[in-house]
Formats: C-alpha cells, sequence, structure tokens
C-alpha cells in the first residue's frame, strides 16, 4: 500500500505499517464474528417459554411430594392429572367442558360482530362517532361485574344473561382497537385512493379495512381472553354445567385437585385462543413481515 | 438501454391548453404560499418546476391534482380527469402485492396484463407477486412509476419523484419516464430540485420563489442533451440565478 501519512506521522485513523501483518489477538484475520447486538436480549430458542412453567411444577410437585403442600391446602399436579384423566374418560368434563366453550364463544362472536360494526359507525362516520363513541367509552369504565345485578333483573339468571355479558365485555376491546386504528389510518393512503378515483365502497374494502386490520387483531387477543375470564365470573351463578360449576361444586367438597383441572382447562383455553388469533393475525397480516427498511 | 441516447422522434405538439391555471392562490393559516399565479400548459408540453424548499412547489402541484381541498384559496384550475400523480414517496399499500398496486383502481378491461406490461417495463419482472415491503426502496419508487406508466394519462403530475434514488436509478427513470412520454405524450408537470434533472428532461423550466413564478424558459434544446453543451451551461447559469444560487461553488 502507499504510505499516505508519512513514514513518521502516527495517525490512529491510518493502517500503521507494522500492525498490518500481526493478527490481532482472538480476532482470526478478515473474519468478522457475527455476534448478536448487546443492545437487544436474543431470541429464545423454540420452547424456551415453557421454562419457567415447567420449573414451577416441579416445584410445586416436590412441595406436594415431601409433604409441604396438604392436598387439603392445593392438590399435587401428578393428583390433578389423575383426576382430570378419569372427568375425562368418564365424559363429565367433556360436558361441562363443551358448555363452558359454547357459552364463551358464542359471546365472543357476538361481541365481536357488535363491537366490530360499532367500530365501523363510528370511525368511518362523524354522525356515528359522535353517538357511539362516548357511549363505549362509558361502558369501559364500568366493570363487567357490575353490571351483573341489572343483567340478571333485564334478562334472568338463565344463558342468555351470560352471554349478553360475556358479549359486552369482548365488545370494549374490538371496538376501541378497530376505532383507533380507522381513526388513524395513514393520509397518505387516503390521498393516494383520491388520486386514483376510486368510490367510497372500493376505499372501505381495499384501503381502509386493511388498514385497520391490525388494530382489530389487537383487540382480538384482549377479547378472546376477555371471554374466559368473564365466563369464570358468571359460571358461579345459577348454572349445573361448564368448567366454573365443576370448580364451585369442587370448592364445596374440598376438592382441590378439581379445582386445579379447571385451572389448568381455563389456562389451556386462553393460550390456545391466543395462538389461535396469533396465528391468524400472521397469514393475515403476512405482507409486514418482509419489512425491508 | 437508456431512451435519453437517442434522439427523440415525438408527435407533433396538440393545440391549445391542457392546463390553465388563472389567479391561484392558496395560504395555509394566513401565510400566503401561492400567489397569484396564472400559467398555461400545452398539450404535450412536460414542463418542469424548480425551486427552493418551502417556494410553494407542492402545494402548486396539489392545486393542480385536486387534492388540496380545505386549503383556503382563490383562482381557477382547469386539468382534464384523465390525470396521475407520483407522489415523492412511492405511497404503496402495503397489503397488496406490486400488481394489485399497480392496477390498484385503474379501470381497464385488460387492466392485469397491462399491469404485468407495465411492471416488465419498469424492470420489475417477477415481482409482481411480492410484498412492497420486500422490495429496495428504489423498486418501490419503480413499481409507483409503472402505477403511473399504467394508466397512460392525459396528464402527469410528479413530485420529487426520483428525490430518492441513487444516481444510477435515477437515470433509468428518466429512461423510462421518456418512454411513456414517447408513447402517448401526456402532458407533464415534474417538481423536482435538481436543475440539471429538469433542463436534461423539460421542454420548459418554470422556477418558483415564496409562491411566484420568477422564471418561465423554454429549453428548445434537441435531445441528447449533453452538460457540456453550451446552451445547457447558459440555461444552467440564469436557472440557478433565479434561484439565488451561483453556480461556482
Ligand atoms: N398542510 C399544510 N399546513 C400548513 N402549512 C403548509 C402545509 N403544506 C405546506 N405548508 C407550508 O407551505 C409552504 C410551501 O410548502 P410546499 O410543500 O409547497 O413547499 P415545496 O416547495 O414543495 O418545498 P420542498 O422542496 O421542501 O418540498 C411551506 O412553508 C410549508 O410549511
Ligand atoms: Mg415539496
Amino acid at each position: 500500500m502507499t504510505d499516505t501519512a508519512g513514514s513518521n506521522v502516527y495517525s490512529p485513523y491510518l493502517p500503521q505499517r507494522g500492525h498490518e501483518s500481526e493478527p490481532r489477538p482472538g480476532a482470526p484475520a478478515g473474519a468478522l464474528a457475527r455476534k448478536p447486538s448487546r443492545l437487544a436480549f436474543g431470541r429464545l430458542p423454540r420452547g424456551g417459554i415453557l421454562f419457567g412453567p415447567v420449573l414451577l411444577i416441579l416445584v410445586w410437585e416436590f412441595a406436594s411430594a415431601i409433604g409441604w403442600l396438604s392436598p387439603k391446602f392445593l392438590a399435587a399436579p401428578s393428583t390433578a392429572l389423575v383426576t382430570g384423566y378419569d372427568l375425562l374418560v368418564s365424559g363429565t368434563l367433556a360436558e361441562h367442558f363443551l358448555a363452558s366453550a359454547k357459552r364463551a364463544y358464542l359471546g365472543l362472536g357476538i361481541g365481536v360482530a357488535i363491537g366490530l360494526a360499532l367500530a365501523l359507525a363510528a370511525g368511518l362516520s362523524r354522525i356515528g362517532e359522535a353517538s357511539i363513541d362516548g357511549l363505549v367509552q362509558i361502558k369501559r369504565a364500568v366493570p363487567t361485574l357490575a353490571l351483573i345485578p341489572l343483567a340478571i333483573l333485564w334478562l334472568g339468571i338463565g344463558e342468555v344473561m351470560k352471554i349478553a355479558l360475556i358479549a359486552s365485555s369482548v365488545m370494549v376491546p374490538i371496538y376501541i382497537n378497530t376505532h383507533a386504528a380507522l381513526r388513524g389510518i395513514d393520509l397518505r393512503h387516503v390521498e393516494l385512493a383520491r388520486s386514483v378515483g376510486i368510490t367510497r365502497s372500493e376505499f372501505l374494502r381495499e384501503v381502509a379495512s386493511p388498514g385497520a386490520l391490525p388494530g382489530f387483531f389487537t383487540g382480538l387477543r384482549l377479547a378472546v381472553t376477555t371471554c374466559w375470564t368473564a365466563l369464570v365470573v358468571l359460571e358461579q351463578i345459577n348454572t349445573s354445567e361448564g368448567i366454573g360449576y365443576l370448580m364451585n361444586r369442587a370448592r364445596d367438597y374440598g376438592q382441590t385437585d378439581i379445582i386445579v383441572v379447571g385451572l389448568a382447562i381455563y389456562a389451556a383455553l386462553g393460550l390456545g385462543s391466543d395462538l389461535a388469533v396469533r396465528f391468524w393475525e400472521r397469514r393475515a397480516l403476512g405482507y409486514r413481515k418482509a419489512l425491508n427498511s | 438501454m437508456n431512451a435519453l441516447a437517442q434522439p427523440l422522434n415525438l408527435p407533433p405538439e396538440r393545440a391549445g391548453t391542457e392546463v390553465r391555471l388563472r389567479g391561484v392562490t392558496r395560504s395555509f393559516s394566513g401565510r400566503t404560499v401561492l400567489r397569484d399565479v396564472t400559467l398555461d400548459f400545452a398539450p404535450g408540453e412536460f414542463v418542469a418546476l424548480i425551486g427552493k424548499s418551502g417556494s410553494g412547489k407542492s402545494t402548486l402541484l396539489r392545486a393542480i391534482a385536486g387534492l388540496d381541498d380545505g386549503v383556503d384559496g382563490s383562482g381557477t384550475i382547469a386539468v382534464p380527469d384523465d390525470r396521475s400523480v407520483l407522489f415523492q414517496d412511492s405511497r404503496l399499500l402495503p397489503w397488496k402485492t406490486v400488481l394489485r398496486n399497480v392496477v390498484f383502481g385503474f379501470r381497464a378491461p385488460d387492466a392485469e396484463a397491462r399491469g404485468r406490461r407495465a411492471i416488465a417495463d419498469v424492470g420489475l419482472a417477477g415481482r409482481e407477486d411480492a410484498w412492497p415491503n420486500a422490495l429496495s426502496g428504489g423498486e418501490q419508487q419503480r413499481v409507483a412509476l409503472a402505477r403511473s406508466l399504467v394508466r397512460q394519462p392525459r396528464l402527469l403530475l410528479a413530485d420529487e419523484p426520483f428525490g430518492a434514488l441513487d444516481a444510477l436509478t435515477r437515470i433509468r427513470m428518466h429512461g423510462l419516464l421518456f418512454d411513456l412520454i414517447r408513447q402517448r405524450r401526456p402532458t407533464v408537470l415534474l417538481v423536482t430540485h435538481d436543475v440539471d434533472e429538469a433542463i436534461k428532461l423539460a421542454d420548459r423550466v418554470l422556477v418558483m420563489d415564496d409562491g411566484r413564478i420568477v422564471l418561465d424558459r423554454h429549453v428548445g434544446l434537441p435531445h441528447p442533451r449533453p452538460k457540456s453543451d453550451a446552451r445547457f451551461e447558459a440555461l444552467r447559469t440564469s436557472l440557478l440565478a433565479a434561484l439565488g444560487v451561483s453556480d461556482d461553488v
């Protein structure tokens, strides 16, 4: 190489001759190691998220085995597993599970439909927004549980009341997130739509709806857990089937193993629903994955 | 292949006026951005608009595009309905594939076939089903150009469409733009901050300063237009002077 700096000048920015041929310790010449950035945590390996739950179950099982945890206080995971298996084989579990799932998903479906309709009405017209948005914000501020007394007076203590309350609690996150996404639609896309001269219904279908879809999915992920949460409370009221009923009855008899089975089912359903929504979301919003810049 | 390298055999200009502006004024919250702009573009005329940042170029282009309702102002603007806007950003809908973006809102019976052809024209054949996010910035700009090309508009309004591109891609895009012009001879308004680009491409160069057209020059040079040409130099010097910049920086 040419000596640009002159041999008697030392500059930290110029390669110094004497150093060229000596490899730096620990760094193979020419190889740039691709170290993960220290600013962000590395990604967990597949299934790494299971570490915490598995650890908890092991400690719990151990504590039960050596007698620290009495079965009256909390049944061991293995006991709960056996109980769960027995309930499954006898068909009891399926019956209660189906009753719960029917309520939760019926409520979810109705709530999503209402939330979506309200969000569209409020997001796309001024009159809609003026008449709907304030009401939903108020509804949001009132806890679902606080509506139970009125709902019982109006709808009785049967299934209708339960499904209506689930729907009303599901509707809120769907509405809030979809509406916010519609409001926040990229104005540059609106301008483009105008410049290519599309109709209002084409705009709704091809610009507004896809633009609001990410918000809808955020709402849906919240909604699928909300519907099960609401269910837990509602299944304490006048019912003879459902996971919540099963757990309540178990409480009366001190059967902590059945309670644990119920909890496990709620957890599995909540996680499963979330997983299903995320899978659907990834497929529907696949175009975002290819982020280039 | 560089279309600029060959002399153009353009069809004769259509007679009359394609774009007519009379006393166009626009202001944002009391601050006047366009001051009494009166202009005529002949059919098929390629007009370049240059000016300092903030001088009102985009405001004028948006007014001509009819995208500025809600902005205070007066004056009359007559433009053909058949017009297409090329924005400074590529403005692709991320949830539509390249092909769907190109034919977005394009209502021809053979829209799809023409869309594919336009994509091939901008050198993106094979990427029809790609998502915009998977394209590089220059490729996205080319998709936006294809979206304008496919419509074969009578009036093309382009707001610094090549601003974000590297010099090489820019030269290719100039070629593509010229091909479009050769095919259908649209009237073109090209906003740019590049004086050389303006002289190289346009029939006529407008200089805008503080909301006014302060210089309106016909280029009148044969294509291609090498920068070494003395007339090119002279025109550049007078344009830069109108911009308040001297050439020998
Ligand atoms: N929507 C708006 N609201 C308020 N002021 C605006 C708006 N649009 C433009 N302006 C103002 O009008 C002036 C002219 O803006 P314009 O975008 O036309 O400039 P320009 O010549 O295109 O500049 P550039 O070369 O930087 O793109 C600027 O001072 C800008 O701040
Ligand atoms: Mg501008």
